[in-house]
């Protein structure tokens, strides 16, 4: 599936959740939702999408929190697997699996073919999704987001070459102040 | 001089919401008194980096934590802290354990950390204070208000070790 129509089944099974993307996704995610409850995490400290958004569905459970995250950067902080199942929240990571560092150009990230579902599970999460094609991920997104996290949904997606390093939607202070903003009404 | 039960009740007075930590030896004695205090929860994550983000999305949901950690794991944490502090400006406050302070203070250790830890904090731009046996809980309460108040980081540099 390419990474577009990844997206484009998450935007409509998101629900009300909180939307946190990183690296590439961040050049597509906000022509599909572009609402407070988006957040695009750029700059970033890399690896730490999910923690950060662990975080975020510890102070709000009843939200629910996704975050998108690429595979280099899951890779980069492979303990998050661990905290997340040792620390319980409304929280559902999907990592795109695209075997590259696409926002750096295209290189390959180290471990080729890495199997992200057999970690998650490994480290103790029990609802663990894995889809190779859109039509897979089209027909399960709705159980796949469906209750509570934490679960972790990964998507192999094709990977690009020559992408350029995506630009913020919005400076970082205006998406704090609204995501903040969103979270108190 | 900091224990567990001292340090627990010290945050319980703050409205500290969760501890988010990766122990040493010294502020891992604190367990006990921290897992027993209601007010507060517990979030153990598998590196210092973890620590900071998890306590971001915390601050970003209107929670109050604070990150425990040691000096080498927050030398480790770095990008975390520039992302958490310096990006996304959020009030981050975090107490960090020195490892072998007193001996490095009487010239008795190898151990580097004592060396490094000052300047890295200052190169991180973090405002900060170091408690030693001196300092007490009023001393925390005092400190981390003080950073709430300012509604900006902060950190308290433990001394530790022999």
């Amino acid at each position: 599936m390419t990474h577009q129509q990844a997206l484009e089944v998450l935007a409509g099974q998101r629900g009300q959740r909180i939307v946190i993307t990183t690296m590439g996704s961040i050049a597509i995610w906000p022509k599909l939702s572009d609402t407070p409850l988006d957040f695009a995490y750029i700059p970033s400290s890399m690896g730490q999408g999910p923690a950060l958004g662990l975080g975020l569905a510890l102070a709000h459970p009843e939200r629910g929190v996704i975050v998108v995250n690429g595979d280099g950067c899951t890779l980069m902080n492979l303990g998050c697997l661990v905290t997340m199942a040792g620390n319980p929240a409304n929280l559902f990571l999907i990592i795109i699996d695209n075997g590259l560092y696409e926002v750096t150009g295209g290189q390959a990230r180290p471990g080729g073919s890495v199997d992200f579902a057999g970690l998650a599970r490994s480290a103790g999460i029990e609802r663990v999704y894995q889809f190779d094609t859109a039509e897979a991920w089209r027909a399960r997104a709705a159980e796949a987001l469906s209750g509570s996290g934490p679960a972790v949904i990964c998507l192999k997606v094709d990977g690009k070459l020559g992408q350029k390093t995506p630009a913020p939607p919005q400076p970082m202070r205006g998406q704090v102040a609204r995501l903040r903003q969103a979270l108190t009404r | 001089m900091l224990d567990g039960p001292a340090v627990a009740a010290a945050l319980r007075e703050c409205g500290v919401t969760h501890v988010i930590w990766v122990p040493d030896t010294h502020i891992g004695a604190w367990e006990a008194a921290l897992v027993a205090e209601p007010s507060l929860r517990l979030i153990r994550v598998c590196r210092e980096g973890e620590a900071i983000a998890v306590a971001g999305g915390l601050l970003l949901g209107g929670k109050k934590p604070i990150v425990l950690i040691q000096c080498t794991g927050f030398f480790e944490a770095g990008d975390a802290l520039r992302n958490i502090v310096h990006d996304m400006k959020l009030p981050l406050f975090l107490i960090v354990g020195v490892r072998s302070y007193y001996a490095h203070q009487q010239g008795k250790t190898a151990d580097n950390c004592p060396l490094f830890t000052e300047p890295i904090v200052q190169a991180w731009q973090l405002p900060y204070q170091v408690f030693t046996e001196q300092n007490g809980t009023a001393d925390l309460v005092s400190c981390y208000r003080q950073a709430q108040a300012e509604n900006r980081a902060g950190a308290i540099l433990l001394a530790e070790g022999t």
